[in-house]
């Protein structure tokens, strides 16, 4: 991405204030799709001017200001337009008094509109690829073409999605304030769904064939990390940060110089970010002790035993399979099932595994997907049925869509075929 | 998750089609306004129609590693006409536009209800394998 620097770069500053920005700027002219496209071009402008003339003594009220000129401007424009088509006589009436810098408005800043916007752009009127793409834009300040960038799709392609999505929210009449109360649980639970799918995304790419895209995955860890900072208290929100944490803490570990995928037992883990898993493990040593377990928590706190293991050999999975027994208790997902299945193999032997893997080829959500033939191909060789283990990889190869998991399974059915 | 829609309906002699020309330039509209509204949707890729398979090549690679050319072919051959990549939220959204590109209008506006393969592109793997 071209904004892509580190942090206290002037792109990382500026877009820290695009929510504070937005919500100034919808608050007084009450569009937020305008307002959104105003934003973008008053950080385009900061771009270019602030590099030269160094940084406003008040970012955040210069950004308010430069939207707003556009946002008047476009007013002006569009009355001057429909006068052209309209009588003036008639247009006078509707022609209405600019609004005005209210001076204190741009000192003072509503916190809760980081949190506003997100519930407007991971809306439920929103399909989950417009959600994802308004919320990078309108709350992480990204362009849209670092959006399209990241998705691999036309800038064009992406424009679109970004306005569809601006008219489903204009459509479904969402104000722009605070859900209420009652609210606000479902919604935020919508909100953490886009902000983990945004970090997985990052993580491991669904488009494309490289594993990892660090931008979208740095962004999600930074948006949750500003949902963390305004609702401290919530313990699904210190456990998606937490889960997202532990997990990026092994990107680096995660693929060899070729690209090849490594799985989590043949890592290096020295290559593991210390940091990102001692701040994870604080996160999530501090949620859990108010009790309320979800199901972030419950996956960060799997992901922290896996960290905590200096070598593979270490790893408490009797504590792992534990964790499962709970997910499993809380979500009929058959992938929570599946993993559970390891942790009981890795436990009490590939055997058992194997048995609750019979239970699995009958749901027809997971039933026939590749991930159950990898497991079993592993549960095979674990057991010395090589044949079997070479079977089930490779049909575990023919039915991936990934193409770094298929290089990693034929080369799993290779190495056993060679094997004498 | 992306998807390429294939129609794979061209035979090696086809040229172009004997249609009357308003059946013809019917044919043409619907193409083109479908590409639209993939466009407006936001989930076109790309979209691309090949030129007539009486032009096509099949090439091999020598043992001096140059070229060894194919063709002309077989009336019955089947070639690729076109192709559209989509990014959708599901293969069912997926299958929904191959039906839509698959009833382009033919002779009289009839629809042709062509087969289009539906293939996924590949991609990068979920977060943790074994």
């Amino acid at each position: 991405m071209s904004r892509e620097a580190g942090t206290g770069s002037l792109e990382q500053q500026l877009r820290e204030l695009v929510p504070g920005v937005l919500g100034a700027v919808i608050r007084r002219f009450h569009d937020f799709a305008a307002a959104e496209d105003a934003v973008q071009e008053a950080l385009i402008a900061a771009v270019m001017k602030w590099p030269q003339e160094g940084i406003p003594e008040n970012p955040r009220g210069w950004l308010i200001q430069v939207a707003s000129r556009r946002m008047l401007d476009d007013l002006r424009s569009n009355i001057a337009r429909r006068r052209r088509e309209e009588s003036a006589a008639q247009e006078a009436e509707k022609v209405a008094p600019a609004p005005e810098m209210d001076l204190l408005e741009l000192y003072t800043m509503d916190p809760d509109d980081t949190l506003i916007l997100l519930f407007m752009c991971c809306h439920s009127a929103l399909t989950t690829s417009s959600a994802i793409a308004l919320t990078l834009r309108a709350v992480g300040g990204l362009t849209t073409a670092e959006i399209a960038r990241a998705f691999l799709v036309p800038e064009g392609t992406m424009a679109q999605r970004i306005s569809r999505a601006k008219q489903s929210i204009k459509a479904s009449g969402v104000p722009f304030r605070m859900p209420t109360e009652k609210e606000q649980g479902e919604r935020l639970a919508a909100v953490l769904h886009v902000l983990y799918l945004i970090f997985n995304e990052g993580y491991t790419s669904s488009s494309g064939s490289r594993v990892h895209r660090v931008e979208l995955s740095s962004e999600a860890i930074r948006l949750t990390r500003n949902v963390h900072g305004l609702l401290p208290e919530n313990t699904e929100v210190a456990g998606l940060l937490a889960l997202m944490l532990l997990t990026d803490a092994r990107r680096e570990a995660r693929t060899n110089a070729e690209g090849e995928l490594i799985p989590l037992t043949k890592q290096d883990r020295g290559l593991w970010n210390r940091e990102e898993i001692r701040e994870g493990i604080a996160l999530l040593t501090r949620a859990l002790a108010k009790g309320a377990v979800g199901m972030y928590q419950l996956q960060a706190a799997i992901a922290a035993v896996h960290d905590e293991a200096v070598r593979a050999e270490d790893t408490d999975w009797p504590q792992i399979l534990a964790l499962y027994e709970l997910l499993r208790r809380m979500s009929d997902n058959p992938m929570v099932r599946l993993n559970h299945a390891v942790a009981v193999a890795m436990v009490h032997g590939a055997a058992q595994g194997l048995e609750l893997l019979k239970t699995l080829d009958a749901d027809t959500r997971i039933g026939g997907h590749y991930r159950l033939d990898a497991v079993r191909a592993h549960f095979l060789e674990m057991l010395g049925d090589r044949d079997g283990a070479i079977t089930h990889y490779r049909r575990a190869a023919e039915r991936t869509t990934s193409t770094p998991e298929q290089n990693y399974l034929i080369a799993q059915a290779a190495r056993l075929s060679e094997v004498n | 998750m992306k998807y390429m829609l294939m129609m794979n309906t061209m035979k090696a002699g086809e040229g172009v089609p004997a249609w009357p020309k308003k059946d013809l330039q019917a044919h043409v509209a619907f193409m083109m306004s479908f590409v639209k509204e993939l466009q407006e949707s936001g989930e076109l890729v790309a979209a691309e129609g090949l030129a007539f398979p009486n032009q096509a090549k099949v090439v091999r690679a020598g043992k001096d590693g140059l070229p060894i050319t194919d063709g002309v072919f077989p009336e019955s051959k089947e070639f690729l006409a076109g192709y559209w990549i989509v990014d959708v939220d599901s293969p069912e959204r997926a299958y929904a536009l191959a039906a839509r590109a698959s009833a382009a209008p033919g002779i009289g506006g009839e629809p042709l209800n062509v087969p289009i393969e539906v293939r996924q592109v590949m991609s990068a793997p979920p977060p943790e394998m074994l």
